[in-house]
């Protein structure tokens, strides 16, 4: 049972334990700018690319980050993969499109995809099909605030803010000053829900 | 948006507009892109079945489709089993079996996409059926406006040309008063609807749409344009001169033609729209049609987008629970 769709969850039944606070966060961001940095050589040709909704104000983060550390801008996209989920014929109704803006061609550039959390992979392999439309990039690597384990495809980060063992009744939340009002990680579970496996 | 077919605008909540129009705007974007390729529809099979000939609409269509990853099949009346007497509910049966997941469908006669949407499974988008309704033109054309203008509520709209042969002054009228704009329904008098008004009137009311006279017709050009937003041409045929609705359409021109000194007397800066073909000199002179306000080419692109945007919501899977 996903606890996103728990009936009968009340804000006093679900469990929430803080991973990281708003330095944890900060501090994570730091340290991936700068290993983005180190393994790219600098910034020449990058791109960061964040994908809805949460991965586009975390890859602005980064590239101010990138901005203070080593002077150079580093041009920021914004990607929503809806179109390319594989779980469109499992839904009664169409999810809303978020507006996607990319603001160069991809070819021969160096594209970091920016999410909020790992989980089963699906959501990368979709903003890969997403960004051939938009070029053919040299290299794509892929940066995320928090890996939570149970891929589901051949998928991993390049960049992980924090390696989180989880069940899969679980959730992550990673909350943002820019779309929730704070910055912050926290780890959701429900007392029952752990009975019934997704 | 969860419904089987597009048949009409008649039906259509402001929330539902509003959701194609979102869309629409989502998948203008993607046909920006170096690769103007999606896969929602990917190894779903589309139908353009048209029984009346068309161009723009067909093509406007089975670009949106391909561009969706759809496999697109086009059936025209003409060297087909129709010219063997084959009826259209046995089409549709035959449509059926072969699995097809969408029609889109064009037909002289009123109401035959009804029928077809009742008989069939798969859903059925109305490409224009006799002079009843032409949904996604409508939708277009309120994307058009709202790109332009920004907002539709409270617009003024003038429709002007044969509105009692137009199946796109119907559907535009639902459309845009259901969004809160007024329309206004200008025709010389023997071209002029009887009772339509009302019915929508009517019917908004019964939506839930509050607004001082939503829809008015009048037979004066000059009261139509005054104030007006939007003013959209209407095709006037030759055909209506020839069966005596019309004396010329000289005469047509000379009084209702949209004219650079007509345009004038509309707001300044309003828009003209055209759903196309044009009659350049009859309803519409070349000089404004190619002018400054025209927006007569965005609505044709923005055709393409539209027709994605509602394919996109209506495909959505019936099978499987909410996730």
């Amino acid at each position: 049972m996903d606890l996103r769709n728990a009936p009968e969850a009340s804000l006093d039944d679900i469990f929430e334990k803080q991973i990281l606070d708003a330095d944890g966060l900060r501090r994570a961001l730091t340290r991936i700018a700068h290993e983005i940095l180190e393994r790219n050589g600098g910034a020449h040709d990058l791109i960061l690319v964040g994908m809805r909704s949460r991965g586009a104000p975390l890859a602005h983060r980064l590239s101010s980050l990138i901005s203070q550390f080593e002077g150079t801008a580093v041009p920021v996209g914004e990607l929503d993969i809806t179109m390319f989920r594989d779980d469109l014929e499992l839904r009664i109704t169409r999810p809303a499109i978020q507006p996607t803006v990319i603001p160069r061609d991809l070819t021969g550039t160096t594209v970091v995809l920016v999410d909020d959390v790992l989980y089963t992979g699906r959501t990368v392999r979709a903003a890969m099909d997403a960004l051939l439309s938009f070029g053919r990039a040299r290299q794509i690597q892929l940066a995320v605030i928090v890996d939570r384990g149970h891929r589901e495809l051949p998928i991993r980060a390049d960049y992980v803010g924090k390696n989180l063992p989880t069940a899969r009744h679980e959730l992550v939340e990673v909350r943002l000053r820019e779309v929730d009002g704070t910055d912050e990680v926290v780890l959701l579970s429900h007392p029952r829900s752990g009975t019934n496996q997704a | 948006m969860r419904r089987k077919d597009v048949l009409d605008l008649d039906d259509f909540t402001a929330d539902e507009l509003r959701e194609v129009l979102e869309t629409t705007a989502a998948m203008k974007e993607v046909l920006a892109r170096p690769i103007r390729r999606v896969p929602p529809l990917r190894g779903k099979t589309i139908v353009n079945c048209f029984y009346e000939a068309s161009t723009r609409t067909r093509v406007s269509f089975e670009l949106a489709a391909k561009n969706l990853s759809a496999d697109v099949v086009n059936i025209t009346a003409s060297g087909s089993s129709v010219e063997k007497g084959e009826t259209l509910v046995d089409t549709t049966r035959t449509l059926q079996a072969l699995g097809a997941d969408m029609v889109i469908m064009r037909h002289g006669a009123s109401g035959a996409p009804y029928l077809v949407a009742r008989e069939l499974e798969a859903s059925v988008i109305n490409a224009g059926d006799g002079w009843h309704a032409h949904p996604t033109q409508a939708l277009l054309d309120l994307f058009t406006v709202q790109s332009r203008l920004g907002s539709i509520e409270g617009r003024r709209v003038a429709i002007i040309g044969d509105i009692l042969h137009s199946r796109v002054a119907r559907s535009a009228t639902w459309g845009f008063t259901t969004l809160g704009a007024q329309v206004v329904l200008c025709a010389p008098p023997t071209l002029l609807p009887i009772g339509f008004a009302d019915a929508v009137n009517t019917g908004l009311r019964a939506k839930g749409i509050v607004t001082a006279c939503p829809v008015t017709v009048t037979h004066d050009v000059d009261e139509a344009l005054r104030d007006a937003d939007v003013v959209m041409a209407l095709r006037v045929q030759r055909e209506r001169m020839d069966s005596g609705l019309l004396p010329s359409l000289r005469e047509y021109s000379r009084e209702w033609g949209i004219t650079r000194e007509r345009i004038a007397k509309a707001r300044f800066g309003a828009l003209v729209m055209h759903p196309g073909p044009m009659n350049e000199g009859v309803e519409i002179s070349p000089e404004v049609a190619y002018g400054p306000q025209s927006v007569i080419e965005a609505q044709v692109t923005n055709g393409v987008a539209v027709r994605m945007a509602v394919m996109y919501l209506l495909a959505g899977g019936r099978a499987g629970p909410a996730v």
